[in-house]
């Protein structure tokens, strides 16, 4: 169904590069000055929000842009609004400057042409970005070709309630730990973000040949791929929360349920979250992190600009401005997000590098050596499937 | 409408040129509000049936509804629909029938009555977070008797809160439609001559209840049954409340409908307004089942007041009625003075029944956004209320005046936007509004907010409007008052109450909008109400105790002042005290 509207789609005239040229730097810079940015951004972690509202008041200070963060109760309400902007014919003047964006909604969006670019890598800051070491220019192994701009790194880590279990050290352990002590682990409910990932997690950790993963699935024998992952799952869910008739609806929400002891483990995208939860009072002081053996799957955020925005020039100020050494240490620091760095530190100059030296990455936080290499993300069409086989599944049981 | 009869009454005196638009008022109120429902309707079902253009689709079709049928959740979605939405409307009507049974004209009631504001104006989202907490395995109850009285040290595996058979949204949706039709009953009252009528069956050896039920249900309920049905397409459409308390393996259909909007893979958008169409004559369906369930009851009920049997009698009523009435008020209270309590607490975890420790952390972090967010929604709900209130008061007049009465047709007409699921055309509106090239923004989320302000402040003011007593109007014509003296000087000075009840209870609900103010402000325009339910999404309780309660002080300060303001006015005027 997708394919043949992508195909109608690319049917459509082109949209050709409107807008600032950000090679001309000095000029973007001269055109954003007392642009308001709308930044779409999901706004369901105080933690996040936070962050924006400074980045908002540090531009605001150094270049003159105005940051008004559009919180979201879900990243595609932005590719919603784009969508409705251009069936209204309004391919000017937007109402979305900047959005956060994850690898299904960029996929969608680039493929739909609703982004502006590229742009990325002629930011000035792109040239500390770590572009051989970390996931920066594939998203979801869709290349990323300048549309997007990257702004932090994630890799899934388990957060465990150190007073109630130790760490496990392979997905087959999390299975067998859970029949022990039923009702004491689940995921977020897919298709969300995080419960997804959960799937494709498990699926790494029992698939014999991760390399088909990383071309589409219809390129695969899908079933056969498949098919451990779901005799995993089948013997996982009665074990689990609620014994799987309920699930949490998001990742955050996963913390409150530790908080009040109902789950002892669960799964996180941020290395960090789980110090920055404690140093909050949203998790117990007891919570500590763990990697199964074999690595995790890691990847990273960025921010996209739609093609018809109204303040091309200042959203292309904030995305450079989140790539700048101090946006990047400050993301770093547990007390205020936890969030990985998408920038290499060997280029950094010497006291650039100094303030990330200085940070204490809190005491639920893994090393990165503890955290062991980040495995790729697969083609999002094994997410497609693997969501809508889950649904199928499990997602419609009572 | 009938202008013609307006003609025949040629003794009218001629009106004042400035209120020669009076005429006009209904049928303009009857547009506005009807107009954005209507292009909002045709913009869902073009994609229904396969028709949009942004996605390359132009060619009409089924396919929609068929992606639809394949999905194994459509039954017990629909089913969960139609059973809590019933379930919910016919326990809130049965529990606030018996409270006005037993005690309506008593002093309770009295107190009953005072107690509806603020339950009221808790928003449904925080009323239902707070009932979330209370009931959860974790939550506040279970913490309160552990370990000591249960044992538990660890929170118990039960499935209390979005359980699959709808219980806890039920009860959630029936702990705040009570109030709701509390409210409209009360305000009813006054046209079923209920003093009376009581007084003469008990006089003929009926108990109080068995009294009330025979005499004054009747009147009453041809009085609220359109508020009634209101309940029940709220309850089976509802989205916040429902992916609060809900079931989610599946959720109900209205819920499913707003994942898939949401979903990035765009060509489920045409699912979901398939769904839309589904939802909608799933209302049509239940309003339809409820409907005949009247004329059921009402056979029912006729033999049974022929029987001439006395019963039912019994302290046991009152005492039952009293106690669902404190169960429901306590539930939403209790539910919010805890979200109270998380917004200030530090690491609280289970089974202590109080957190370690306070903090104003959470109020420091969210207060100065706070400030910028209670002035947005202040703007939006005092504008909006206000121009409700103003077309109210036309309406009203015309019907007055000019025996302009809104017929039933155009009652129904008012009442659609709060019968036709929101979800079934918010998101035709916004492509439709797009498309006449008006701005999002303050402005166009205003005029949304009025569509749904409107029926309200109208429900609430018609019934006080029309049981003042006319005979002042002719004593004031007597004196040498126009149309216009008894109107400025007379009724709206007498009616003070009600109109800043009406404008509260207008205010109240465009404090509570979340669907028109995200959807048609663009995301631009955010209130406590957006910000809260994206916040929900996190679950973090300390945030969302911080806005659920700025945003239950949003809605109630206004309630707060109706009550207020009138005693300070009438201070002097012994008869208009109980007004």
């Amino acid at each position: 169904m997708k394919r043949t509207l992508a195909a109608v789609l690319a049917a459509l005239p082109g949209l050709a590069l409107a807008g600032p040229d950000p090679a001309d730097w000095d000029a973007v810079l001269e055109e954003a000055r007392g642009q308001t940015v709308y930044w779409n951004a999901w706004g369901g972690s105080t933690n996040t929000n936070a962050f924006i509202a400074w980045v908002g008041a540090r531009v605001a200070e150094d270049y003159g842009v105005t940051v008004e963060h559009v919180k979201l109760a879900d990243t595609a309400d932005a590719v919603s609004r784009v969508l409705a902007e251009r069936t209204a014919g309004q391919d000017a003047g937007g109402a979305i400057d900047l959005v956060w964006i994850n690898g299904e909604n960029f996929a969608a969006m680039k493929e739909n042409d609703l982004l502006f670019g590229p742009f990325a890598e002629d930011l000035p800051n792109w040239q500390y970005v770590d572009v051989e070491g970390k996931p920066v220019t594939v998203d979801f192994t869709v290349p990323t070709e300048g549309f997007e701009s990257p702004w932090a790194t994630a890799q899934v880590v388990f957060m465990y309630d150190s007073a109630d279990m130790a760490p496990l050290p392979s997905m087959q352990a999390i299975l067998d730990w859970a029949e022990a002590n039923p009702g004491r682990f689940t995921y977020p409910q897919p298709p969300d973000f995080l419960g997804s990932t959960f799937l494709k997690q498990a699926l790494y950790g029992v698939v014999e040949d991760p390399g088909v993963l990383l071309a589409p699935a219809d390129q695969a024998d899908y079933a056969a791929v498949t098919a451990p992952l779901w005799d995993y799952v089948e013997a996982l869910t009665p074990h689990l929360w609620r014994e799987g008739r309920a699930y949490p609806q998001s990742g955050p929400r996963q913390l409150q349920l530790i908080a009040d002891d109902e789950i002892d483990l669960a799964i996180s995208f941020s290395p960090g979250e789980a110090s920055a939860a404690i140093a909050n009072f949203q998790l117990p002081d007891t919570v500590r992190t763990f990697v199964p053996d074999g690595g995790t799957i890691g990847n990273a955020s960025f921010v996209a600009i739609p093609y018809n925005a109204s303040a091309k020039a200042g959203a292309m100020v904030v995305a450079n401005f989140l790539l700048s050494p101090e946006a990047q240490a400050r993301a770093l620091d547990p007390e205020i997000l936890g969030y990985g760095t998408v920038l290499d530190m060997e280029k950094l100059p010497a006291e650039a590098r100094a303030r990330f030296e200085g940070i204490e990455l809190g005491i639920a936080t893994l090393s990165p050596d503890e955290l062991g290499p980040a495995l790729p993300e697969p083609h999002p069409t094994w997410m497609e499937r693997i969501e809508r086989d889950w649904i199928d599944r499990y997602g419609v049981a009572e | 409408m009938r202008p013609a009869r307006a003609l025949a009454r040629g003794a009218v005196r001629a009106p004042l040129p400035r209120v020669r638009m009076l005429p006009a008022v209904p049928l303009l109120t009857v547009g506005l509000l009807t107009l954005p429902v209507g292009a909002g309707l045709v913009g869902t079902a073009l994609p229904a049936f396969g028709v949009m253009p942004a996605l390359g689709r132009a060619e009409p079709g089924l396919d929609a509804f068929r992606a639809l049928a394949d999905w194994p959740g459509l039954g017990p979605a629909m089913r969960l629909s139609v059973v809590t939405g019933l379930a919910a409307t016919a326990v809130s009507l049965a529990v606030t029938m018996l409270i006005v049974a037993s005690w309506s004209g008593t002093r309770v009631f009295a107190a009953i009555r005072r107690a509806l504001a603020p339950l009221l104006s808790v928003p449904h989202a925080a009323a239902a977070f707070g009932i979330a907490f209370l009931i959860a395995p974790s939550g506040w109850l279970l913490r309160a008797l552990s370990p000591w009285a249960t044992g538990f040290e660890r929170p118990p595996d039960w499935l209390v809160v979005q359980d699959p058979q709808g219980l806890a949204l039920i009860a959630g949706l029936v702990a705040k439609e009570v109030p709701f039709l509390l409210l409209m009953s009360i305000a009813a009252l006054g046209q079923t001559d209920e003093r009376r009528a009581l007084t003469v069956a008990r006089s003929l050896g009926y108990g109080r209840e068995g009294a009330w039920f025979r005499t004054v249900f009747p009147r009453l309920y041809r009085q609220i049954r359109l508020p009634v049905y209101v309940v029940l397409a709220y309850s089976m459409t509802v989205v916040d409340v429902a992916a609060i308390l809900g079931p989610n393996t599946p959720a109900t259909l209205s819920v499913q409908i707003v994942r898939w909007m949401n979903d990035p893979d765009l060509a489920l958008r045409l699912q979901a307004a398939a769904g839309a169409v589904v939802q909608l004559l799933l209302v049509v369906a239940a309003l339809g089942l409820w409907r005949l369930a009247e004329a059921a009851l009402a056979g029912i009920g006729r033999a049974w007041v022929r029987s001439g049997r006395r019963g039912p009698r019994g302290p046991w009523l009152p005492a039952l009625s009293l106690a669902l009435a404190g169960l429901s008020a306590t539930a939403v209270l209790a539910g919010l003075a805890l979200l109270a309590l998380w917004s200030v607490a530090a690491l609280w975890s289970f089974p202590q029944a109080w957190p370690d420790a306070l903090t104003l952390r959470s109020w420091a972090r969210h207060g100065p956004e706070l400030v910028d967010l209670l002035l947005t929604t202040g703007a939006i709900a005092g504008l909006s209320a206000l121009i409700a209130l103003l077309l109210a008061i036309g309406c009203l007049e015309a019907e007055e005046r000019y025996g302009l009465r809104i017929g039933r047709g155009g009652l129904w007409l008012l009442y659609a936007p709060l019968i036709v699921p929101q979800v079934a055309f918010l998101p035709g509106l916004q492509a439709a509004l797009l498309w006449s090239g008006a701005q999002s923004g303050i402005w166009a989320v205003t005029a949304a907010h009025l569509v749904f302000v409107f029926p309200y402040v109208f429900l609430s003011l018609g019934d006080p409007w029309r049981a003042w007593d006319r005979r002042l109007g002719t004593a004031a014509r007597g004196l040498g008052a126009g149309p216009e003296g008894v109107l400025w000087r007379v009724r709206l000075p007498m009616l003070l109450a009600p109109l800043l009840t009406a404008f509260a209870v207008g205010f109240a609900v465009s404090v509570g909008q979340y669907l028109p103010t995200l959807l048609v402000g663009g995301g631009r325009v955010a209130t406590v109400t957006t910000e809260a339910v994206a916040l929900a999404a996190g679950g973090d309780r300390r945030a969302i105790g911080v806005h659920a309660l700025a945003q239950t002080a949003a809605a109630l300060l206004p309630f707060a002042l109706a009550l207020a303001v009138p005693r300070l006015v009438w201070r002097n005027r012994r008869g208009m005290q109980h007004g």
